[in-house]
C-alpha cells in the first residue's frame, strides 16, 4: 500500500469511526435534544464520507471494508478517543463527549488536509475533488462541537 | 357595504375594491355594547401580529366595545374579529386579582408584600449559593416595550444571567433569525403598504387569513379591485389564501427547504436572476447557484410529493413577478430547517433584485404582538437594540448605557434560548423560573415532560398572569396582572409600526401592570449601578420608555424621533424614527443593505444546518463591505419520519378565533363559541382509505403521548393529521393535565426538538398514529367552517355564526366610498418618508 492509499484507508476508517461515535453519542445523550439531533445529521456526512472514499479507493484497486469494526472495537475506539482528551474529574459527560467528538472530526480533518495536499503534488482531481467535497462538511463538526461546548459549559460548570 | 354583519360568520367584513398604487380605502369597523360613550383611549390589538389600530370605548369607569382607526396606516379602520370581542376577557370572572403563594402544597390567596418578599428572598438565597445561572426569566410577545427593556436590564445587568427569553421563541425566533443570516441584523425589509404594489404575492406557511385577518382584507381588497396581484400559496392546508391562489403547493410538512431549492433552481436554471443587484449587494450567489444545481424540480416531488409541474409554475409565477412580495410564519417557522427555509425565502428575494422598492419585499412574520419588542429590547435571545454579544464594542455601549461595568453583562456566550432554560431547569440548574404573561404548560411541546419540570420541588417558579392558567395553578408564587387596557405602553408591530396603547380602565383588584411589578422587584433587591445609584432609574411608562430610546440610539431600531405625543396625534409610526426620519421609515434597504457590516452586524451568523457559530473572523472575510448573505442550505430528512406504527404526519396550528393557548379568546363568548372544543382535521381522501368520517371520536397519538377529539373531514392533503394548538385544561376538570377524558392540548403529542440555528421549537413534523374510539354520533367536529377547517363536504357541519351578539357596524369612508373602484389611479399614499 502506498502512503497516499494509507491515508485513504486511515480517513475510511476514521470517518466511520466518526459516524458510529456520533449516533453512540446521540443515543447516549438523547435528552440534550438540540446535540442529539444534530449529531444525528452530521453523523450522516461521515457515513457519506465514507462511502465515497471508498469508492475511489475501489477504483486503485484498494478495498475498503464498508463496516470494519465489530461493536466491541467501536466501544475500544471511542474509549481512546475519549482518553485523547484532557479528562478532570467531574467534568460532565456531555462535555467530555462533545471533547472526544472535536478530537475525532480534528483527525479527520488533518487526514483530509493530507489527502488535498497529497492530491495537489500527484496532480490528482479525483482525489482533490474527493477531498474539496468532503473536508468543509468535517470543518463543519468541528465548529458545531466547539460551538456548543462554549454554549454549554459555562452553565454544565459552574451553575450545576 | 352593509351596515351591520356577523363578524364571526363573516370575519373579513365587506370589499373596498382598490387598484394597484392606490391608497387601501378606510372601512371602520366599530362593535359597542350598551349605550353612550364617555371617551375614547387609543389602543392596538393584542391578539396578533398585525398591530391594528383601536379605540376603546369607556363608560363609567368599563371598557364597553372598540373601533378601528380609520386614519392609521396598518388597518385604516378594520378590526378582526378578536379585537372586536376580545376585549371582553378583561372583565372574566376568573381574573387574578390577589397574589397567590403556595402553602403546604396550595395556592392561598396573600398579599403584594408577602409575594414580593418570597421571590426576592429566593433570588438572593440563589445568588449567594449558586450564582446568576440558577435564574432564569421566561417572558411573552404580550407584554409592552416598556416592561421588556425594564425586565431586560433587570436580568442581564440586576441579576446578571443569560438565561431570559420569550415566548417569541416559539413564534418569531426564526423570522429574527433569518433576517439575521441575510441581512446581519434583525428589522423587518418590507411594509404591509407593499400589497398595495405588489403585483405577485408568495405565502410559504402563511395562513394570513387566519393569523392575521386585516392584512388579508388588503389583500381581499387588492384580489377585487382592478389589476390584481397573483397569489402563490405553500401551505398543506386548503386555507383561504390556497383557495384564492393562482398556485396551491401542499408539501408533505417538512420539507420546505427541498421546495425552496428547487424553486431557486428552477430561477437560476431559466435566468430569472437580477445580476446587477446581485452584484451590487450580495455575496455567495456562486455557493448558492452551486447548492441548487442539482435541486431539480422532479428530485423535490419526490420529497415535498408536490407534483413536478406545479414546482415550474411556482417558479413561472416568482420568475415573472415584476413587484414580488413574499410573507413568511409558522409553517415555515415551527418546521424541520426552519432557518434554512425561511433565508431560502430572502434568498429568492435577492437574486430576484425585489428589495426596498414599492411591491418589493420580504415579510418575516411574527406571530404574537409585541413579538417585536422582545427582539429589540433583548428581552429574547439578544442583547437590547439588536447589539452584537461577541462584539465587544457593542457590550460597551450598553455598560456605558446602565453605568455597569462590561463584565457585569453576561456576554461569554449567546443568551438562552427559552428550551435550553427549561432543560437547565429539567438537569437542575436553574432553580428560579419566573415567567411572565405566558402558558408554557400548554405551548411547549411535550407537554407531559414540561408539567414534570414546573411542578419539580427544585424549581421555584414565579408566574405573572391575568388568569388561573395550567402552568399559574402549577407556580409556587402567582402574581396577578393588569393587562391591555389597564395600562400604558408602546409596542410595534410585524411591520415596524409603533402605536401607544393607553390605560382605559383601572386593573381589577390588586393586580398591577407587568411595569410596576419588575420596577418593585427591581427597588426590592437594590440592583445599583457603578456609582451607587439605582440601576433602574425610572419609575414609570414614560421613563422606561426614555431609557430605551437612548438604548435604541444609533441602531436599527432608532425610537429617538418618537414621543407619546406624537403617537396619539399620528398613531402607528415605523422604525427607524430619528431626526433623519422625522415620520418614520416605510421600507429598510432602499439603497442597499445598511446593518451587515462587521462592526454594526447583530450578528457573524450560524452553520444553517449544525448552528454553528461564524465566527468573527471568517465573518470579516466572507462579508467584508456588509452585503447581504446568500446561503445556501441543504435539504435534511425529517427528524421524525412516519413509520408502519406512526403512519401519518402530524402538524398544529391556529385558527382564527383563537390566540395562543386560549387565556383571552376562550373567555370571549362570540370566540369560544366559534371554536368551543378540540378537534382532528383529516382529509377526505385519506378518511376514506381508513373507513373514517366527519364527527368520529378519534385519538391522535405519537411517540409523546396523545389527545381525544372528534374528526374533521377537510381537503387536507393525504397523510397528514391536523390538531390546532389552542386547546388547554383550564376549562377542564384536569385544570393543568388530561383528565379521565385523555388529552385535549396538541402539544401532549409534539416532540422536543428545535431548529439548531433559531432555537425554535418544531411544531410541525410528528408522526403519529390515529385510532377510532367510537362513530360519528351525528354530531360534527366542533371546528369552525370559515377557514382552513372548513368541511370537505358543506353539507357536514353547520356554517360558523355568531348570531346577534356577534354583529359589528362596518362603514366606509364617506368621501372615499363614492369614488372607489372606479376613480383613476391615484399616486401611492403618502406614508412614511423612506
Amino acid at each position: 500500500m502506498n502512503p497516499v492509499e494509507a491515508v485513504l484507508r486511515t480517513l475510511h476508517e476514521g470517518e466511520l469511526a466518526l459516524h458510529d461515535d456520533l449516533l453512540a453519542a446521540a443515543e447516549e445523550h438523547a435528552a440534550e435534544h438540540e446535540f442529539h439531533h444534530v449529531a444525528t445529521d452530521t453523523a450522516r456526512w461521515s457515513a457519506e464520507h465514507a462511502r465515497l472514499i471508498a469508492a475511489t479507493a475501489a477504483d486503485r484497486g484498494l478495498h475498503l471494508p464498508a463496516a470494519p469494526d465489530s461493536p466491541a472495537l467501536t466501544r475500544l475506539r471511542r474509549k481512546a478517543a475519549r482518553d485523547l482528551a484532557p479528562r478532570p474529574d467531574g467534568l460532565p459527560d456531555l462535555l467530555e463527549t462533545l471533547a472526544a467528538l472535536h478530537l475525532a472530526a480534528v483527525r479527520n480533518s488533518l487526514h483530509w488536509e493530507m489527502l488535498a495536499q497529497a492530491a495537489q503534488a500527484g496532480r490528482d482531481g479525483e482525489l482533490l475533488a474527493l477531498a474539496s467535497r468532503c473536508h468543509p462538511q468535517t470543518l463543519r463538526q468541528m465548529r458545531w462541537t466547539n460551538t456548543l461546548t462554549k454554549t454549554l459549559a459555562p452553565q454544565l460548570l459552574t451553575a450545576s | 357595504m352593509r351596515d351591520r354583519i356577523d363578524r364571526i360568520a363573516e370575519p373579513w367584513g365587506d370589499r373596498t375594491p382598490y387598484g394597484p398604487g392606490q391608497p387601501w380605502p378606510v372601512r371602520q369597523d366599530t362593535h359597542l355594547t350598551g349605550t353612550g360613550v364617555d371617551r375614547w383611549v387609543p389602543a392596538a390589538s393584542l391578539l396578533h401580529s398585525n398591530g391594528d389600530a383601536m379605540d376603546v370605548a369607556v363608560r363609567d369607569g368599563r371598557i364597553v366595545g372598540v373601533r378601528g382607526r380609520a386614519d392609521d396606516r396598518v388597518n385604516r379602520g378594520r378590526l378582526g374579529p378578536k379585537d372586536l370581542f376580545g376585549w371582553q376577557a378583561n372583565h372574566a370572572a376568573d381574573r387574578l386579582t390577589t397574589p397567590l403563594v403556595r402553602r403546604g402544597g396550595r395556592l392561598e390567596e396573600s398579599d403584594w408584600d408577602t409575594a414580593m418578599g418570597l421571590v426576592v428572598d429566593r433570588t438572593e438565597q440563589l445568588l449567594d449559593a449558586h450564582g446568576p445561572g440558577s435564574i432564569g426569566f421566561y417572558t411573552s410577545g404580550q407584554l409592552f416595550l416598556e416592561e421588556y427593556y425594564t425586565l431586560a436590564v433587570i436580568a442581564r445587568a440586576g441579576i446578571g444571567t443569560n438565561h431570559l427569553d420569550g415566548n417569541t421563541r416559539l413564534c418569531t425566533a426564526t423570522a429574527a433569525e433569518a433576517l439575521k443570516e441575510t441581512f446581519g441584523c434583525d428589522g423587518q425589509p418590507a411594509s404591509y403598504t407593499d400589497v398595495d404594489h405588489c403585483d405577485t404575492l408568495a405565502l410559504y406557511g402563511h395562513n394570513m387569513a387566519e393569523t392575521q385577518p386585516v392584512l388579508w382584507m388588503r389583500v381581499l381588497d387588492r384580489l377585487a379591485g382592478p389589476e390584481p396581484p397573483r397569489l402563490l400559496c405553500v401551505d398543506p392546508r386548503p386555507t383561504p389564501v390556497a383557495a384564492r391562489a393562482e398556485v396551491h403547493l401542499a408539501p408533505r410538512t417538512g420539507t420546505n427547504v427541498a421546495l425552496l431549492n428547487a424553486l431557486l433552481h428552477e430561477l437560476v436554471r431559466t435566468d430569472r436572476i437580477d445580476h446587477a443587484y446581485v452584484d451590487a449587494h450580495t455575496v455567495g450567489y456562486e455557493e448558492l447557484a452551486a447548492g441548487v444545481a442539482t435541486c431539480t424540480p422532479e428530485w423535490a416531488a419526490r420529497i415535498c410529493d408536490v407534483p413536478a409541474r406545479e414546482i415550474r409554475r411556482a417558479a413561472e409565477l416568482l420568475g415573472g413577478a415584476r413587484k414580488l412580495l413574499s410573507t413568511v410564519l409558522q409553517g415555515v417557522y415551527q418546521s424541520h430547517q426552519a432557518t434554512a427555509a425561511a433565508v431560502q425565502v430572502n434568498n429568492i428575494q435577492l437574486v430576484r433584485g425585489m428589495l426596498g422598492r414599492p411591491g418589493c419585499g420580504v415579510l418575516q412574520m411574527n406571530g404574537q404582538p409585541t413579538a417585536e419588542n422582545t427582539r429589540e429590547c433583548g428581552a429574547d435571545g439578544d442583547l437590547p437594540g439588536f447589539r452584537n454579544w461577541e462584539n465587544a464594542a457593542h457590550v460597551a455601549e450598553l455598560a456605558e448605557l446602565w453605568n455597569v461595568e462590561p463584565e457585569r453583562i453576561p456576554h461569554h456566550g449567546p443568551p438562552t434560548p427559552a428550551m435550553q432554560i427549561f432543560r437547565y431547569a429539567e438537569q437542575g440548574s436553574v432553580k428560579l423560573l419566573w415567567i411572565s404573561g405566558t402558558n408554557p404548560a400548554v405551548s411547549l411541546p411535550e407537554l407531559a415532560r414540561i408539567r414534570e419540570i414546573l411542578r419539580a420541588e427544585g424549581l421555584f417558579t414565579v408566574v405573572q398572569d391575568l388568569y388561573p392558567t395550567e402552568t399559574a395553578l402549577l407556580a409556587d408564587v402567582v402574581l396577578p396582572a393588569a393587562t391591555w387596557g389597564e395600562k400604558t405602553g408602546t409596542f410595534t408591530n410585524a411591520d415596524r409600526t409603533v402605536h401607544l396603547c393607553e390605560q382605559a380602565v383601572q386593573p381589577p383588584g390588586q393586580a398591577r401592570s407587568d411595569l410596576a411589578i419588575l420596577l418593585d422587584y427591581a427597588l426590592r433587591m437594590d440592583f445599583r449601578d457603578r456609582d451607587g445609584a439605582p440601576l433602574i432609574g425610572w419609575h414609570d411608562a414614560p421613563g422606561a420608555f426614555a431609557a430605551w430610546q437612548r438604548c435604541s440610539a444609533g441602531r436599527p431600531c432608532d425610537y429617538t424621533g418618537l414621543s407619546y405625543a406624537l403617537l396619539r396625534e399620528r398613531g402607528g409610526v415605523q422604525w427607524p424614527c430619528d431626526a433623519e426620519h422625522p415620520d418614520g421609515t416605510e421600507r429598510l434597504y432602499t439603497d442597499g443593505i445598511s446593518w451587515a457590516a462587521p462592526d454594526t452586524c447583530e450578528t457573524y451568523g450560524r452553520d444553517l444546518v449544525t448552528g454553528a457559530a461564524v465566527s468573527e473572523t471568517e465573518y470579516r472575510a466572507l462579508n467584508p463591505d456588509g452585503r447581504a448573505v446568500l446561503k445556501a442550505a441543504e435539504h435534511l430528512p425529517l427528524h421524525e419520519d412516519v413509520s408502519p406504527e406512526y403512519p401519518l404526519q402530524l402538524t398544529t396550528g391556529r385558527t382564527l378565533y383563537h390566540f395562543h393557548t386560549r387565556t383571552k379568546t376562550g373567555r370571549t363568548p362570540q370566540l369560544a363559541a366559534a371554536a368551543p372544543e378540540m378537534w382532528v382535521e383529516i382529509g377526505a381522501g385519506e378518511a376514506h382509505r381508513r373507513g373514517l368520517g366527519e364527527g368520529d371520536l378519534v385519538e391522535v397519538a405519537t411517540a409523546r403521548g396523545a389527545v381525544r377529539a372528534r374528526l374533521r373531514v377537510t381537503a387536507l392533503r393525504d397523510g397528514l393529521l391536523f390538531l390546532p394548538f389552542h386547546y388547554g385544561y383550564w376549562d377542564t376538570p384536569g385544570r393543568t393535565g388530561p383528565g379521565p377524558d385523555g388529552g385535549r392540548a396538541a402539544n401532549e403529542t409534539t416532540p422536543t426538538d428545535w431548529d439548531p440555528v433559531s432555537k425554535q421549537p418544531l411544531y410541525k413534523t410528528a408522526a403519529a398514529r390515529l385510532t377510532r374510539l367510537a362513530p360519528a354520533d351525528g354530531t360534527p367536529a366542533p371546528a369552525p367552517t370559515t377557514g382552513a377547517a372548513a368541511p370537505a363536504d358543506p353539507a357536514a357541519a353547520p356554517p360558523t355564526t355568531g348570531g346577534p351578539d356577534a354583529f359589528a357596524d362596518q362603514r366606509p369612508a364617506r368621501q372615499e366610498a363614492a369614488s372607489v373602484p372606479a376613480s383613476p389611479p391615484a399616486p401611492p399614499a403618502p406614508e412614511a418618508t423612506p
